[in-house]
């Protein structure tokens, strides 16, 4: 077995040329701000940043590995996990890697309602950026006011799921059941009224002295930085990288919707702030064309032996009863082979990684999240930046530590 | 579902992509290297002898394929050689995948990183030696990432237990 090697960060020489005065402190794993358990090892000068090292893994459960031992249909229900703030984003990547694989296509009303969801899967992760983002440097009030809008939205996802929380909505050929009958118009009620929510948010913040001088010019990242750093989703485009995998490289049908994608060139925080203002102003956009041009049609693929039946066809037909069976007891073979497939999820590119050896197992799971990669630029961004900019850095890139570590 | 077709060999996808940006550019800068190809899924992947993996990685990127969004290991136990390294490659100019592969043998196992062509590679390479034990020389800090740095042995290996104790 392999030794590991390198020396713990609290032992590690101070930086090169480092006067007396250099300190390190320790802020993290339990500290508000850090949005999970994320630890960072400062060494600061006076009350400046020299260096960061981000320390995670605190909350790492192996999923990949449990991925492993499940079969395929059963990994919907761990992708929830990871990113529990965005989950529907990680039911759609992993279906859809899966999907590629067998050469399985989701029907259209199925593509839509998952636009549709995924959509407002982004609206509440952002809505949960926002809030706690604006706490973070003190703005209290934003935070009471975007819960309640989240809240709104998780009623939906109850209402569709059944969970407010973990969905596990999507399986692999489509989705799990029907919507509601009401669910559309439920829909559309909240999205009537949520333009205006976004006004209030943008109230409270936009014109606001102190949020403005607490985001403006902080934690500058280039472009060339971003790319070379990994950097994905809103915190890419508010650098100045006009990249969007919605507009640029389609799935699941976007190819269909007409939205903007918005893009800042002054790559600090408050470019981030805007950015995701506006995108959640698009993906209301998207969400009405999705109620407008909803297709009929089932939601779940012609695929006997890969889809599950529909309850009552299970318990009034032979065919139906066996293939549950088989399905539930042996999982379904698929090819052998690997794809990738990534997607624009609310923090920035998810990507799955599914290898298949011809079994109902998948030989192997990958999860590229964008917290993670995002997580190497912090350092690039606090750099000769105050201790407490770290916290608003922190708010303006949005990780999910359930991600990082998975 | 579109069917696409699927074409396997290293000869095979020289002949038939040599306009694709990626091939193209490895073609002209070292065809030896290239120890296989595949196109499949839409996908194509391109699989290197682990000596040249830096080289190939600059290769592509100067090709257009600038971002580095994944990689990772995967172990083919018992088979050998034992692990594959994925590389997946982005390029924004022709909003394409492009997936380099490197096979790895089982004993002692060491890849050159590509740090220097990519610096977000750091957190993969620092994963893949976390969970794989597959070492990257020229990584300016190869340590445990998610497990503890007293951890012993590398979970995602096929020969380490999903359950039990320790």
């Amino acid at each position: 077995m392999t030794e590991t090697i390198g020396t713990p960060i609290l032992e590690a020489p101070l930086a090169e040329g480092a006067k007396d005065q250099h300190m390190i402190i320790n802020m993290g794993p339990q500290h508000p701000a850090t949005h999970g358990v994320l630890r960072l090892v400062l060494e600061i000068d006076g009350e400046i940043i020299v260096r960061l090292y981000p320390e995670v893994g605190y909350l790492h459960t192996g999923i990949e590995k449990t991925c492993e031992a499940k079969f395929y249909q059963q990994v919907v229900p761990l992708t929830d996990r990871i990113n529990y703030l965005d989950p529907l984003s990680n039911n759609l990547c992993y279906c859809l890697a899966v999907e590629k694989l067998l050469g399985l296509e989701a029907p259209e009303k199925a593509k839509w309602l998952r636009v549709l969801l995924v959509e407002l899967s982004r609206l509440n992760s952002h809505l949960i950026w926002l809030g706690t983002h604006a706490m973070d440097i003190g703005a209290l009030t934003v935070f009471l006011y975007t819960f309640r809008e989240r809240e709104d939205i998780l009623r939906l996802f109850e209402a569709v799921a059944g969970q407010r929380m973990m969905t596990s909505y999507f399986r692999i050929g489509g989705l799990s059941m029907e919507p509601p009958l009401d669910f559309l118009d439920r829909v559309q009620a909240f999205i009537r009224t949520f333009p205006e929510k976004i006004d209030e948010y943008a109230n409270l913040l936009t014109g606001n002295p102190i949020f403005r001088n607490r985001l403006m010019g902080v934690g500058y990242l280039s472009a060339a930085d971003a790319i070379a750093l990994g950097v994905t989703g809103p915190p890419m485009r508010a650098s100045g990288v006009d990249f969007d995998l919605r507009r640029d490289m389609p799935y699941s049908g976007y190819e269909k919707f007409k939205f903007d994608v918005p893009i800042s060139t002054a790559g600090d925080c408050w470019a981030r702030y805007e950015v995701r203002l506006v995108e959640m102003r698009e993906s209301v956009k998207i969400i009405q064309q999705a109620l407008d041009g909803m297709p009929e049609g089932p939601v779940k693929a012609d695929a006997p032996k890969i889809v599950l039946p529909d309850r009552e066809k299970m318990k009034t037909q032979m065919e139906a009863l066996i293939h549950h069976f088989k399905i539930v007891t042996e999982g379904f073979e698929v090819p052998a082979g690997e794809v990738y497939q990534g997607i624009e999820a609310g923090h920035g590119q998810t990507g799955y990684y599914v290898v298949s050896d011809g079994t109902a197992k998948p030989y192997r799971v990958h999860m590229r999240y964008p917290s993670f990669a995002t997580l190497q630029a912090l350092e690039t961004m606090c750099q000769g930046r105050m201790l407490a900019d770290v916290v608003a850095i922190i708010g303006s890139i949005d990780i999910v530590l359930g991600e990082i570590d998975r | 579902m579109v069917e696409s077709h699927t074409i396997v060999g290293k000869a095979a996808v020289i002949e038939a992509l040599p306009e694709h940006p990626a091939v193209k550019a490895i073609v002209a800068w070292n065809a030896e290297a290239l120890t296989d190809a595949k196109f499949d899924r839409n996908e194509l992947t391109l699989t290197f002898a682990p000596e040249q993996i830096r080289a190939a990685a600059a290769t592509v990127q100067a090709a257009g394929y600038k971002f580095l969004e994944d990689m990772t290991a995967v172990d083919w136990f018992p088979s050998s050689p034992r692990f594959q390294l994925s590389y997946h490659i982005l390029s924004h100019t022709f909003k394409e995948h492009i997936r380099l592969r490197v096979m790895v043998e089982g004993a002692d196992p060491s890849v050159e990183s590509i740090t220097p062509v990519w610096p977000s590679a750091n957190y993969y390479e620092r994963e893949v030696f976390d969970l794989f034990g597959i070492r990257f020389e020229g990584h300016p800090n190869m340590r445990r990432i998610m497990m503890p740095d007293d951890w012993v042995g590398h979970p995602l290996r096929k020969d380490y237990p999903v359950e039990g104790y320790r």
